[in-house]
């Protein structure tokens, strides 16, 4: 009989399903991270030396990478985390003001940052169009690919870098706003995230990348078939690492988020093309890392810190972003 | 019975309800107000425009193979007639990883399409192909060659016995076919997002735009023009019985 | 010559829009040599990935088996006012994007959804997790074995089913000993349908699943993360194994399929 046997086979599946998630629960803890869209490998490596450790023995690891402030809001939909390592501050906050995170999360060591980067343009090898700074972006003919600021991390920075350094180059607010429009009418890619923006660019659209120094570094590490600069003014990207309020397991949670700021963590963060925030280990990747003495943060005077900038830029309704897409002809929403 | 309204309330009913309350909370003018904004209106236009033009492009080719496959006999007909069934049988991820592999950035050919319109529009191709052929062969089959022969003795030529004798009899397959690629072709995601770039106002459909919108937080815009697909997919449904409808008239007067 | 110009369009059309394609991507997947595509698909995560599809579809299609069939029964044996609307309900999956599915879940299931306060205070999850993934793949999975049975059964007539009442069998017992053998094979060509748009499904699955890797990827979603984080060896491995399925279901659904259509 077709009823008995679909009934059998339902309560088999069933209790293969409930049999299987019994046996990942028997094995010690599982800790769930989220995390912006490009860092999974260096995670991972960082994983595996934390369970090599006797504070990380048992403890397996569910990951979900996607574009930050995407990653964000599902989490606030009910996605679950114990950690969540995202590219913006900006996208913290949202946590904190849907109550999942601590608002004196950048209170924890090195502001409750796990590693730097900073802002770089990834070009076709041999630079074909010559790009070195800001100013060459915005030549005739040059096309952008960056991703959608309402939607990814890697877009946020972008969009204050390009600002911040028109600002320290000494423009005014409005000629350094009408510089970013500028920007993005030559932009002709506007994907979800940071990594989605770099597969596009890989796949041969547009001349530059506007992109993370660790992004740029992954794809050649993957054998991508390009270079990339830092512009003299670029801004230091700071990646937050947080725990959440409701977290089941917030003792082993924080205990990963201190081996994210150990050296053996920081020394693969360094290795894997960010810079580390300590500052010791930094300095022995100098080489791969050149300073540059135009790098300003989020907290420049221009910019006045995350909550400021998110309020001036990235508001849905009335940030500039907003109208610099509606000029240019580009989504005003993620 | 009433298991069936049960279930079907439950699985069916109950979203569509949640999705249209959601789409219209705010009243009438907000949802207009969110549906036409520049986004929205930009993927639904290039939605239904890729679906007019795969739909015209199956209604001939889908036809021609119907026809070859039904009146024509070669080595590897069998064959033909078996791998029309591969889009239903493959996922549409892979079906796109696959035509990225031959039309995209590394392929053999020099073709690169990635990230064009015409991507979108191959994809669409790929998934939509068996619909035509299927509703036009089983009809083509039934058809009694007499009326052709008829015709043909009486002088006409092919091309006047396909349009006067062959097409009236099978155009309502066509149609219905048309009618089932043309959803499929609104509503389609996985095999579009690999190969076209899912770039606002250039290469969103509407299914990619809804997707965003839902990953974003913007449920509001999302829901509308969900609401909008969900009208369109109920409106081809109607059409779809209507050509049924249409198509089997003949055997109940016969 | 007329003839020849119409194969020539249909064979021309048919390689270049999926044979063509498909041979490439068997060609990609073995191209870098056995180790990076073994290596993709023994990882952990990508075995994970097989083994949700396998248990979503495990649990998907004997519902909506039995669903087909009851429906079926129902709409044809029952004349009730409103068959047609049940007819249309139940054809709209497949007229209806997976995405907006997906939608509709978030709208019921998630935070701010409908039950969003309930499930949270009874500490059930629905998204992000299996169970979205399980409604999602019934919904688009629903119409297929209803809608084989159903002309199979208006053909056949209920002549035989009277005879077996009049003969005193039990509902039960007709059903099993007349009904279903005479509609077994739509039901199997049904069922063959059903698997391959669960083993298939993408659109609904990536709005609702939060790609937690070997937790909530199905092997369709795994194609798309291998790809997107510059693995193509993994994702054209991962491609090709649905692919091979994929033409298994396409043997069964050959030899089964309705007389009416093979030439």
């Amino acid at each position: 009989m077709p009823m008995n046997k679909a009934r059998k086979l339902t309560l088999l599946a069933a209790a293969v399903a409930a049999l299987a998630t019994a046996a990942v629960a028997a094995a010690g803890t599982n800790l769930s991270l989220v995390a912006y869209s490009t860092p999974k490998t260096v995670m991972g490596k960082i994983i595996q030396a934390w369970q090599q450790t006797p504070d990380g023995k048992d403890v397996s690891f569910s990951q979900s990478y996607g574009a930050s402030t995407d990653q964000a809001r599902a989490v606030g939909q009910g996605l679950k985390a114990d950690i969540v390592f995202l590219s913006t501050g900006d996208d913290v906050n949202l946590l904190v003001d849907d109550g999942l995170v601590d608002s004196k999360w950048s209170r924890q060591s090195y502001g409750g940052i796990a590693a730097d980067t900073v802002v770089v343009f990834a070009v076709r090898n041999g630079n074909p169009k010559h790009i070195k700074g800001w100013a060459d972006l915005v030549k005739p003919g040059v096309q952008i690919v960056t991703p959608n600021p309402f939607s990814s991390g890697s877009a946020k920075w972008n969009v204050l870098a390009a600002y911040g350094a028109q600002r320290r180059l000494g423009k005014t607010d409005r000629q350094a706003t009408a510089y970013v429009t500028k920007l993005f009418q030559h932009v002709v890619s506007q994907d979800s995230s940071g990594r989605n923006a770099t597969n596009t660019f890989l796949a041969g659209k547009g001349d530059v990348l506007i992109t993370y120094e660790s992004e740029a570094f992954a794809a050649r590490q993957n054998g991508q078939d390009i270079q990339y600069v830092i512009p003299r003014q670029s801004m230091l990207i700071e990646l937050p690492i947080a725990v959440l309020k409701n977290s089941g397991s917030k003792d082993v949670a924080n205990k990963f988020i201190r081996f994210v700021k150990s050296d053996t963590a920081q020394n693969l963060f360094g290795q894997y093309g960010f810079r580390p925030v300590n500052k010791k280990i930094l300095a022995k990747y100098a080489e791969k890392f050149p300073a540059r003495p135009g790098i300003f943060k989020i907290d420049d005077k221009y910019l006045g810190g995350w909550r400021t900038a998110d309020k001036v830029w990235f508001d849905p309704n009335k940030g500039r972003m907003v109208k610099i897409e509606q000029a240019v002809g580009g989504p005003t929403s993620g | 019975m009433g298991f069936v309204t049960t279930f079907l309330s439950l699985v069916v009913l109950l979203p569509i309800a949640a999705l249209v309350w959601t789409s219209g909370k705010h009243g009438w003018h907000e949802f207009w107000t969110v549906v036409s904004a520049p986004e929205a209106v930009a993927a639904l236009k290039l939605t239904l425009g890729a679906a007019v033009i795969v739909s015209a492009l199956n209604a001939v080719l889908g036809t021609i193979t119907a026809w070859v496959l039904v009146r024509d006999d070669f080595a590897g007909k069998s064959l033909m007639n078996a791998v029309i069934d591969l889009p239903f049988a493959l996922p549409t991820i892979v079906g796109g990883l696959t035509l990225l592999a031959l039309y995209g950035p590394a392929s053999p050919l020099g073709i690169n399409i990635a990230f064009t319109r015409t991507a979108i529009l191959l994809a669409l191709m790929f998934e939509t192909l068996p619909f035509v052929v299927r509703t036009v062969q089983p009809v083509l089959l039934e058809l009694d060659r007499e009326a052709e022969e008829a015709a043909r003795s009486l002088g006409a030529s092919e091309a006047r016995v396909f349009r006067s004798v062959v097409l009236p009899n099978i155009l309502p397959g066509i149609l219905s076919g048309v009618a089932l690629a043309f959803a499929r072709a609104v509503g389609e995601i996985g095999a579009i997002v690999l190969i076209s770039g899912n770039l606002p106002f250039k290469t969103e459909v509407a299914a990619v735009f809804v997707f965003n919108h839902i990953q974003s937080g913007d449920q509001n815009g999302a829901s509308a023009v969900a609401v909008v697909m969900l009208v369109i997919a109920f409106l081809l449904l109607l059409a779809i019985g209507g050509f049924r409808y249409l198509a089997t008239r003949h055997e109940r007067h016969a | 010559m007329r003839r020849y110009g119409l194969r020539g369009v249909a064979v021309f059309y048919l390689v270049a829009v999926l044979l063509g394609p498909l041979a490439m991507v068997f060609y990609r997947a073995f191209e870098r040599g056995l180790h990076p595509l073994w290596s993709s698909l023994t990882d952990p995560n990508t075995i994970h990935a097989f083994k949700l599809t396998l248990e979503i579809t495990a649990l998907a299609v004997p519902v909506n088996t039995v669903f087909g069939i009851v429906c079926a029964l129902a709409i044809v044996r029952q004349r009730f006012p409103g068959a047609g609307i049940v007819n249309a309900i139940v054809d709209l999956p497949l007229a209806l994007s997976p995405v907006v599915v997906g939608l509709m879940l978030f709208l019921l299931y998630g935070r701010t959804g409908w039950f969003g306060s309930w499930l949270q205070g009874h500490g059930i999850t629905v998204l992000f997790a299996t169970p979205s993934m399980v409604i999602a793949t019934i919904f688009v999975s629903l119409p297929f074995v209803a809608r084989e049975v159903v002309p199979t059964l208006r053909e056949l007539g209920d002549e035989q089913e009277q005879a077996a009442h009049t003969l005193g069998a039990s509902g039960w017992q007709t059903f099993r000993r007349v009904t279903l053998p005479s509609i077994r094979w739509a039901v199997v060509y049904g069922v063959v349908l059903t698997t391959a748009r669960c083993l298939g499904e993408y659109g609904a699955v990536a709005v609702v699943s939060g790609h937690i890797e070997g937790k909530t990827e199905t092997a369709t979603l795994r194609v798309q993360d291998y790809y997107e984080n510059f693995n193509q060896a993994g994702s054209y491995g991962i491609a090709i194994v649905l692919a091979a399925i994929s033409v298994i279901v396409l043997l069964a659904m050959t030899l089964l399929r309705p007389k009416e259509e093979i030439a």
